[in-house]
């Protein structure tokens, strides 16, 4: 299936991008499409304690499910204002 | 009324667009830019929103002020870019009958912002620049 993949801040910074296209697995959550970003981009594992994800526009946690055609966005603690 | 946008905030005419003559209260709070921050001079700031989610946060956070408290409206709009000391980056008018209500619907609304909604500013100093993030 198939995922677009935002990145925000200094999550942006550390992939070197805004955004992608991801082929995930038909199980996947947003825990496995971070650990495969990760083993594309190192420096994302260092953040996975922080980092926080939207699916969809909705704050999402490590174990929810990600669909076909879902919009997945990761980005740090927010600090508008 | 909700809204990101990239130009100045004029607080005075949202002011105006929102206050009817069966008001009480107008509360209105303004973030600004400090020159300063970490103990270094800012030059400038930078906002980026993934805006999609905040501007539907922001709606949230606005539809929760009006069923929580007793306001009558409330508008917020958060500036995005570029921005120099001084200038306005969210501005929160709630309107009320009475004072109590539209302080505490502000209060909620602007603290609300700052955890929820999906937005980032990186201060430009002198000698470098950083991205600040927020509590986790």
């Amino acid at each position: 299936m198939s995922i677009r993949v935002l990145f925000f801040a200094t999550i942006a910074d550390v992939t070197g991008k805004r955004e992608m296209k991801l082929d995930a697995s038909a199980h996947a959550n947003v825990a496995s499409i971070y650990s495969r970003l990760a083993q594309e981009c190192p420096g994302l594992e260092a953040r996975r304690a922080s980092v926080l994800c939207a699916v969809n526009s909705e704050f999402a946690r490590p174990d929810s499910p990600v669909h076909d055609g879902d919009e997945v966005a990761f980005f740090p603690p927010v600090s508008g204002g | 009324m909700f809204r990101l946008v990239n130009d100045p905030i004029d607080a005075g005419s949202l002011r105006c667009a929102l206050v009817c003559p069966e008001d009480g209260a107008v509360v209105i709070f303004e973030g600004i830019v400090r020159n300063h921050a970490r103990g270094k001079g800012v030059r400038y700031l930078e906002y980026q929103a993934y805006e999609s989610m905040a501007l539907h946060k922001i709606e949230e956070i606005g539809a929760h002020a009006r069923n929580e408290f007793a306001i009558r409206d409330i508008a917020i709009v958060h500036r995005l870019g570029r921005l120099d000391p001084g200038e306005c980056s969210v501005a929160i008018v709630v309107v009320a009958a009475h004072r109590a209500a539209a302080f505490d619907a502000c209060r909620y609304a602007i603290d609300a912002i700052k955890k929820i909604v999906p937005i980032w500013k990186k201060e430009f100093y002198e000698d470098g620049e950083i991205w600040v993030e927020g509590p986790t």
